[in-house]
């Protein structure tokens, strides 16, 4: 869980980067986005060394493999919880307890399906809020973005996902050993604040840009 | 004083509990919490009332037997600055006319005997799976016959403080038992008597642990604020890093 956790991250935060190409412009935007599907003339990523567009289909594969065993995992530590913590308390006050590691089991059924929904709208384009299917990725990044619902949405989205982040970096550590002393406690805490906060603030960037009109072309 | 308690009452072990609340006037902030509840006691006896059944023992905060939890925090702690055991708790931390709930420790693998008390002795499955070292009996080996590194032997004897109580069981949102059994993981795994069966030790214990019907740990460190001997969180890491490393090891399956 900690392991397969710590690869999702690793993932977002290529995302995010990935997502701030958009201020360079639309061009260099939607450049990237067909280098990682293998659909330039000049060939993508990793080519010659896997043929084309093989290599966007072996990483989601690989994706849905990650978070299929991190779900799998976190159910049955869930269902351990359920057998584990026998009758509730009547009147409960925590010392500890942070919001994030609160919600991580809750926002984590939330975030799955914000991702099916995030899935459905911008690769399959199934939902079409403010474009068109045969729209490049710039332009469907900013119609998209120009309505304030689909921002708003994303907002939460976000939100459940930093939070989630915020617990998982820190108990990836400590499940792998990372949490040896108070000081490395308050270390892998203070990383955690900050993987967050980063993955938020380089998520939020681009699309509230592209809703205020902010440097987009 | 005069306090009002909520209190759980549960005839036996599969008999259904509820909260019963009674009036006690006339309480000393000079008391300890369990002296406060044998106050409690012997007025309900005189009222021809069953007195409420608790665990208790030395009363100095050092044999692990009481334990209860008091207005939803294991030992009373609640935000008070001090660690505590609910024997070293006193009436003086509760304002008067307060009104305080007492529950037993609730978990999968520390079942209610009788209102307060909780059979704990899935703890000690966990420790006879592995919370010793094999040594031949015989004449005690002088105490500098093996030496031991100052830092790791430090950290040995903090670890070795655990007093079994089960408050971080029941504090854990999980009812996991990890911070009891990393203590003893690694109270053994820094000291040189310990090293033969070190990979051995953590994986036996840590099945014993799940077998016994504890939850996982989910890294919320409630446990570690509650435990009256301060056993810190990174117990629970030295634990998972012995673990991780028994794997590369041939010792137990």
């Amino acid at each position: 869980m900690a392991i397969t956790g710590l690869i999702l991250i690793a993932f977002l935060v290529m995302h995010m980067f990935g997502n701030l190409k958009m201020f360079i412009g639309a061009e260099a935007y939607n450049h990237y986005a067909e280098w990682l599907k293998g659909a330039l003339e000049s060939g993508g990523i990793l080519e010659p060394l896997l043929p084309h567009g093989w290599f966007i289909w072996i990483f989601r594969a690989f994706m849905l493999a990650c978070l299929i065993l991190h779900i799998y995992c976190a159910a049955k530590v869930w269902a351990a919880s359920l057998r584990g913590r026998g009758s509730r308390y009547v009147s409960v006050t925590r010392r500890e307890q942070t919001v994030s590691a609160r919600l991580m089991r809750w926002g984590g059924i939330a975030l799955a399906l914000l991702l099916i929904f995030h899935i459905l709208m911008f690769t399959t384009k199934t939902i079409r809020p403010g474009f068109e299917a045969s729209d490049d990725p710039y332009s469907m990044f900013v119609g998209a973005f120009g309505n304030w619902w689909v921002l708003a949405a994303y907002i939460v989205f976000m939100l459940v996902v930093c939070l989630h982040v915020r617990h998982g970096f820190w108990s990836a550590f400590t499940t792998l050993g990372g949490n040896v002393s108070p000081q490395a406690r308050t270390i892998l805490n203070a990383l955690a604040y900050f993987v967050a906060a980063l993955i938020f603030v380089g998520f939020m960037l681009p699309p509230v840009a592209v809703f205020l009109n902010l440097g987009v072309n | 004083m005069r306090i009002k308690l909520r209190i759980w009452r549960q005839a036996g072990p599969d008999a259904p509990g509820a909260m019963q609340t009674y009036q006690l006037d006339n309480v000393s902030e000079k008391m300890s919490f369990l002296e406060m509840l044998d106050m409690l006691n012997e007025q309900l006896t005189a009222q021809d009332i069953e007195p409420v059944a608790f665990d208790h023992d030395c009363r100095e905060g050092i044999c692990g037997m009481c334990g209860v939890v008091i207005d939803g925090s294991a030992h009373g702690r609640y935000n008070s600055a001090v660690p505590t055991t609910t024997c070293q708790l006193h009436m003086r931390s509760f304002a008067d006319g307060a009104v305080i709930d007492v529950e037993p420790w609730r978990a999968g693998a520390f079942p209610v005997i009788k209102d307060l008390v909780v059979d704990r002795k899935a703890f000690d499955r966990v420790i006879q799976a592995g919370g010793y070292i094999s040594v031949n009996t015989g004449s005690a080996p002088d105490a500098h016959a093996t030496p031991a590194p100052k830092r790791q032997s430090e950290k040995a004897f903090d670890n070795a403080t655990c007093i079994g109580c089960g408050a971080c069981v029941a504090a854990c949102p999980n009812g996991s038992g990890m911070l009891f059994t990393s203590a003893k993981i690694t109270h053994l795994a820094m000291l040189p008597q310990g090293q033969p069966e070190r990979a051995l030790r953590v994986k036996a214990m840590v099945a014993a642990h799940d077998a016994a019907g504890f939850g996982g740990c989910t890294n919320i460190g409630e446990c570690a604020s509650v435990c009256p001997k301060q056993i810190p969180l990174a117990s629970i890491g030295q634990l998972n890093r012995d673990l991780i490393a028994s794997l590369f090891k041939g010792d137990g399956k």
